[in-house]
């Protein structure tokens, strides 16, 4: 039966999908993703019942195995009975807007088994190797009871670290060979590593790029320097995700990063996780209100008077902020 | 929003080994602007159908070029159905006798596309038909 306000919509779904409805489930994603109306009401529902699951981000270069690594994990798993969700993220295309998401085929054996839901994402013009509603779709898949969240990035480079700041633990994903020394010890994504996995253990050069890694960045002294961020000393495995080698080790350092999240390191986590959401939905919100239809005339002129030089944007930029803080009637409501 | 990507899983249900064809026309509807999950050879049914419901696809096209379609494809529809997905656009490519085509009409597919399509025929037909919900 249809509801009639996207709140009715929205309680519906959740009603449904928490009590294991899988197609409401997938709906809920589907408004999640598209910044729906029913999206906002259902995410503050479900908010409060997430905060259970471990998020696990899984990232590194494209090719690395990132998907069958994913897909190996979901087979450990569920040997172990455990039920498993994964948002797998792939690019959009720049210059159409479209996108091929191919994650799935190497996960596509478990359709019968109730206990795994994957679900493809396109990046949709957001930088960072996620998309702009990853990080509300793991709220859903934990809210709707999912113990684990696998998040598979884009193929991703030496700086996108967005993943940390979204996930519990961070797995960076290597191949072989995948450079020397000074590679491990460059600033960026193997910094927000907790864990370091160089899957295709059977090429040449595996275990030498993971003892490289495991000399520049664990096994180096851990010096605490009061008032100084702490770097991390991420674990380094080697895994054959193709056969599943190492995976049953990678899993048991995912539980043992998991048991060390309810500490202080788990609350700095957290934190920096409120923050972004946090940031993200004031950010989208004061552009609304800036774009808004009572801002538009105002909006307008200043944008002229900054193309024309007369106005400088900093200063077309506060007398926005000024209209939206004495706003009155404009979106004060939404809030 | 309304100018949302529309999402299409291209799936190879049954035994046979040609991907080709699906592989071009994911690349092809990519091009067009859609958002294409690509789930690989050698589905069942079930797997169709569930990566269909995952995914929240508003149309399924399915690749058969291994003569098994008068199986394969009714039961994917009814499975669709089953699962309360009846608002999902069902399309067939591949090696389907003309014969066949009033069938599989019949059980819910919305056309079939044979040798000599284009991607932009395909593309069209999708964006003329589909119902994008939400």
């Amino acid at each position: 039966m249809p509801a009639e306000t996207p709140a009715d919509r929205a309680n519906d779904l959740c009603d449904r999908a928490l009590a294991g409805d899988r197609h409401a489930l997938a709906r809920l994603l589907t408004a999640v993703e598209n910044r729906t109306p029913v999206a906002e009401t259902a995410l503050r529902r479900l908010y409060p019942a997430a905060g259970h699951a471990q998020l696990v981000g899984i990232t590194g270069p494209p090719g690395a195995g990132k998907s069958t690594l994913v897909a190996a994990l979901i087979a450990e798993l569920r040997r172990a009975g455990r039920p498993v969700a994964v948002v797998a993220v792939d690019p959009s295309s720049p210059i159409t807007g479209g996108a091929v998401l191919g994650d799935r085929v190497r996960m596509q054996s478990y359709a019968a088994d109730d206990g795994v839901f994957i679900r493809s994402m396109a990046s949709r013009g957001h930088a960072g190797g996620l998309s702009s509603a990853t990080s509300a779709a793991a709220a859903v898949f934990d809210a709707a009871g999912f113990d684990i969240v696998l998040i598979e990035t884009v193929g991703t480079g030496q700086s996108e670290v967005e993943v940390a700041a979204t996930a519990d633990t961070t797995v960076v994903v290597e191949a072989p060979e995948m450079g020397d020394e000074i590679q491990a010890i460059k600033a960026g994504l193997l910094e927000v590593a907790d864990l370091i996995v160089v899957n295709k253990g059977d090429r040449p050069g595996a275990h030498r790029t993971a003892g490289q890694l495991h000399a520049m960045l664990a096994d180096t002294p851990r010096e605490i320097r009061p008032g100084r961020p702490m770097p991390k000393h991420p674990e380094v495995l080697v895994t054959i995700a193709a056969t599943g080698s190492g995976v049953p080790e990678l899993l048991a350092a995912l539980d043992r990063h998991r048991a060390t999240l309810t500490g202080t390191d788990g609350e700095s986590s957290r934190l920096a996780r409120a923050e972004a959401q946090v940031w993200a939905v004031l950010s989208d919100r004061l552009h609304d209100r800036a774009r808004s239809i009572e801002a538009a005339p105002l909006a307008e002129s200043l944008l002229r008077a900054v193309a024309s030089h007369e106005l400088d944007p900093y200063a077309a930029a506060d007398r926005l902020l000024g209209l939206m803080a004495g706003g009155g009637e404009a979106g004060a409501g939404r809030l | 929003m309304t100018d949302r990507p529309l999402k299409v899983l291209i799936a190879k249900p049954g035994l046979d080994g040609h991907d080709r064809g699906a592989k071009v026309l994911a690349r092809g509807l990519r091009d067009e602007g859609f958002e294409v999950v690509y789930t690989g050879l050698r589905q069942t049914p079930e797997m169709v159908v569930t990566a269909a419901l995952q995914e929240d696809v508003d149309v399924v096209g399915l690749s058969i070029l291994s003569g098994a379609h008068m199986t394969l494809v009714p039961r994917i529809c009814s499975l669709l159905r089953e699962k309360g997905m009846d608002d999902v656009l069902i399309v067939v490519g591949g090696i389907i006798p003309d014969d066949d085509v009033p069938g599989l009409k019949e059980s819910g597919v919305a056309a079939v596309f044979g040798p000599g399509t284009t991607i932009g025929d395909v593309a069209d037909f999708i964006r003329a038909n589909a119902r994008s919900r939400d």
